[in-house]
């Protein structure tokens, strides 16, 4: 089996994000807990305000928690990428069970017992503390249960911004379009739903009333060891890291971005001293831009074209050096250093089916828009809504389809391609899977598509922090070509050989770039 | 005798606007127990809120022990005044024992002097202190959870006793049983009782004092010996109840009504 294979490659990396998964979920569902009880209990006893608190829990509830992480990105302070805000939106869906669950609980208790803790002289504390709270206890923990659960699924989506857990498999896994990498992380997601919902489960029958009063101090005992023994993980593990010695390298969450990052970190990590983090699935270039700005991480590989057309808004030019000086200049306005180009260009390339195009004798997108209204295209959200991208390419070949283009994820269209549901996509013309599948890529011949060479992008307040980072950086400059580019990709890709070991090999192969410490 | 509890000209209506007590006095002695009758909806229940404080009058006063209610403190004059309900309210979630220890636990009694104190109150209420001590009320009959709750108001002694139909639940026996030992236990301790019942025999069988309500005032307050001589027609319904059913079941009265 590939998977277990997988596992076994990936022991340590695997175990790190499961642990990372689990912290997620446990300190998130922990906050909850903490912050909704109260709400519920002050619910009870304000029926305005309790409606009101209410109805904010259900409204955030409804929104999909992909668009929630993509509204955090740009707020001050909760917001960014990485593991802070993962575990805002983690707390906020978790929120609505705990407050329902207590609320609930303690409106479910009968009032002739309210009005004899009452009667019998009970303060309102000591009404909420020896009767209410004790007898809302197993509605409650429904709640923590329910909060649980959809936080071990909603932390898998997490990944996309930085957060890591098991979800970066996934992502991972449907960027190179690799099954396994894919069911290597929803496989124990969903075991770990399960698994928390069982455990849940019997903890809670342990708090019927006539069972409570024998475990309650090995429960009290339990339950802060656990808890100190967490804050102890979290603060090693989040704490004993001094910034001034840290770097973090951002990436867009493909597979080339992926290589490109290693590349990077590793090169840091050959010349230098300093600790390298990995921030490599973000998602895309503008979750990049913010996280460069915002000083979340402080390097990442950008490609000119994209920086000129989508985070500059510039209208398309086609002249390579001309874009290079111009997005130089223009990041160096905004508190950025580009860095030399590494030495290839990734251009889009507009792909057919190999078969196809021999079928029909294509070899040009000229050629291709004579048939292109018989075919059904298919491209990333991105493709579709850059000025570069979809509009553009169609008003400058002339190009018509059968019906509106589908947007979907881009790793999926090249599968998609492949199996014949779309007959024309706009790739990466590094992909590996070009080959794998047999893809065509077709002749720009109209000379459409801007350059897009691949840049290092650095923040100035970093580099004035870690001088020596730039002559180590630029040591990669012109120093990978399209070829080996897309043979990384395909390494990665189909042979499912690990990006950082990738990186490693090609390092190796370059030892005047550095060696191994 | 002092007075314990008075009723000074006091109003009161429900939040619906209806109004249950108009101009209402009534004087309490201390020792006395005093039985309240009256149709459901006449305010009975209400009257015992009122000393408690679980409700305040519109007008008028209520006083206990000579000071209105008002100017106690509600948890102190609420730890002064046990309160026995029909529906009992024992915590569902404590043990027998827990329950009664409740409001000594409150009063922050040491432990030890709780653990005894349990053990007098379920010696008082006839419980069998090593089989009912540690079960829970679900485990429990109508009559040991009466018994139970009975328990936890006198747990902490206070002089007053409020009692809203407690035994009205139970079944006939159990009733008739019950109110012989609350006799018992009365004549021991000598608390000051208002008992709420629409019964006329509990009210004959445990009142030193009678009081009949009928239309927010208090219609007759006499002595068992003397009300049955009474010629008041809001008497005479509850004393034909009586003479027709001896120790009759409730939904008897309620069908002559």
């Amino acid at each position: 089996m590939r998977l277990i294979e997988f596992w076994l490659n990936h022991r340590n990396e695997f175990l790190a994000a499961l642990t990372q998964h689990l912290l997620l979920v446990i300190l998130s569902t922990g906050v909850a807990v903490i912050i909704g009880i109260p709400f519920g209990i002050i619910a009870s006893r304000h029926k305005r305000l309790g409606q009101t608190l209410l109805g904010l829990a259900s409204i955030v509830q409804t929104i999909p928690s992909l668009a929630m992480f993509g509204f955090l990105i740009p707020l001050p302070f909760i917001g960014g990428i990485g593991v802070k805000a993962a575990l805002i939106v983690l707390i906020l869906y978790a929120l609505l069970p705990v407050i329902q669950t207590t609320l609930s609980g303690i409106r479910g208790i009968d009032p002739v017992i309210r009005e004899a803790g009452l009667a019998l002289g009970m303060t309102d504390w000591q009404l909420l503390f020896q009767v209410e709270l004790p007898l809302a206890l197993n509605s409650i923990f429904t709640g923590i249960r329910v909060a649980t659960v959809v936080g071990v699924g909603t932390a898998t989506i997490a990944a996309g911004i930085g957060a890591g857990g098991l979800g970066e498999y996934i992502f991972r896994g449907i960027a190179s379009v690799d099954n396994v990498v894919i069911l290597a992380g929803a496989i124990p997601a969903a075991l770990l739903a399960l698994g928390a919902d069982f455990l849940l489960g019997s903890f809670a029958k342990n708090l019927a009333p006539e069972r409570r009063q024998a475990k309650k101090p090995i429960l009290i005992i339990a339950s802060t060891a656990i808890a100190i023994a967490l804050t102890i993980i979290v603060a090693l593990r989040f704490g004993n890291q001094s910034k001034e010695n840290l770097i973090v390298i951002g990436g867009k969450g493909f597979t080339e971005q992926f290589i490109l990052g290693e590349l990077i970190a590793q090169t840091i990590e050959r010349n230098t001293s300093l600790t390298v983090i990995r921030k490599l699935d973000l998602g895309d270039t503008l979750i990049c831009e913010t996280a460069i700005n915002s000083g979340e991480i402080d390097a990442y590989v950008e490609y000119t074209g994209t920086a000129f057309t989508t985070v500059f808004k510039q209208p398309i030019i086609n002249d390579s050096n001309e874009i290079l000086r111009r997005v130089s200049e223009s990041y160096a306005a905004t508190g950025r250093v580009m860095l030399p180009p590494l030495g290839f260009n990734n251009t889009f390339a507009i792909l057919v089916r190999g078969a196809e195009a021999r079928k029909l004798g294509l070899r040009t997108i000229s050629e291709a828009a004579v048939h292109s209204p018989k075919w059904q295209a298919g491209f990333g959200p991105a493709f579709l809504d850059r000025e570069d991208g979809y509009r553009g390419l169609v008003q400058a070949y002339g190009l018509r389809f059968a019906q509106a283009p589908k947007a979907m994820n881009l790793a999926l269209t090249y599968r998609g391609l492949a199996d014949g549901q779309l007959d024309l996509i706009a790739g990466d013309s590094t992909n590996g899977l070009i080959d794998k599948l047999d893809l065509f890529m077709l002749e720009d011949d109209r000379k459409y598509f801007p350059p897009y060479q691949a840049v290092p992008i650095l923040r100035k307040e970093t580099l004035q922090r870690q001088p020596q980072l730039k002559t180590v950086i630029e040591k990669l400059a012109g120093k990978i070509s399209e070829k080996e580019m897309r043979q990384m990709n395909y390494a990665a890709d189909v042979e499912h050989q690990d990006p950082a070991a990738i990186a490693r090999n090609f390092l190796n192969q370059h030892p005047e770039i550095g060696n191994p410490k | 005798m002092s007075l314990v509890i008075e009723f000074d000209e006091v109003s009161y209506r429900y939040s619906s606007g209806t109004p249950v007590l108009d101009n209402f006095s009534l004087t309490i002695e201390s020792g006395e127990t005093l039985a309240l009758v009256g149709r459901s909806g006449m305010g009975k229940s209400t009257i015992l809120k009122l000393i408690n404080r679980l409700l305040v009058p519109e007008a008028g006063i209520v006083r206990v022990d000579g000071r209105a209610t008002n100017d106690w403190d509600a948890i102190h004059l609420r730890r002064h005044v046990g309160y026995i309900l029909q529906e009992v309210g024992l915590f569902p979630h404590l043990t027998v024992a827990q329950n009664i220890g409740i409001v000594p636990k409150l009063e922050n009694w040491q432990k030890p002097k709780i653990d005894q104190r349990v053990e007098e109150m379920l010696g008082l209420v006839g419980l069998e202190s090593k089989i009912f001590r540690d079960r829970f009320p679900r485990e429990l009959s109508g009559g040991q959870r009466q018994r139970v709750g009975v328990a936890r108001a006198l747990a902490a002694d206070p002089p007053i006793l409020l009692m809203d139909e407690p035994f009205g639940a139970l079944d006939p026996l159990t009733r008739v049983e019950l109110h012989r030992e609350f006799q018992n236990i009365q004549s021991q301790l000598r608390k000051t009782i208002v008992l709420v019942t629409h019964d006329m025999n509990e009210a004959f069988a445990l009142g030193t004092k009678i009081g009949v309500l009928a239309n927010g005032k208090l219609a007759a307050l006499e002595t068992p010996q003397q009300i049955v001589k009474s010629d008041n027609p809001e008497v005479t319904i509850f004393l034909n109840a009586l003479s027709g059913i001896p120790f009759s079941d409730n939904s008897n009265l309620n069908s002559r009504n």
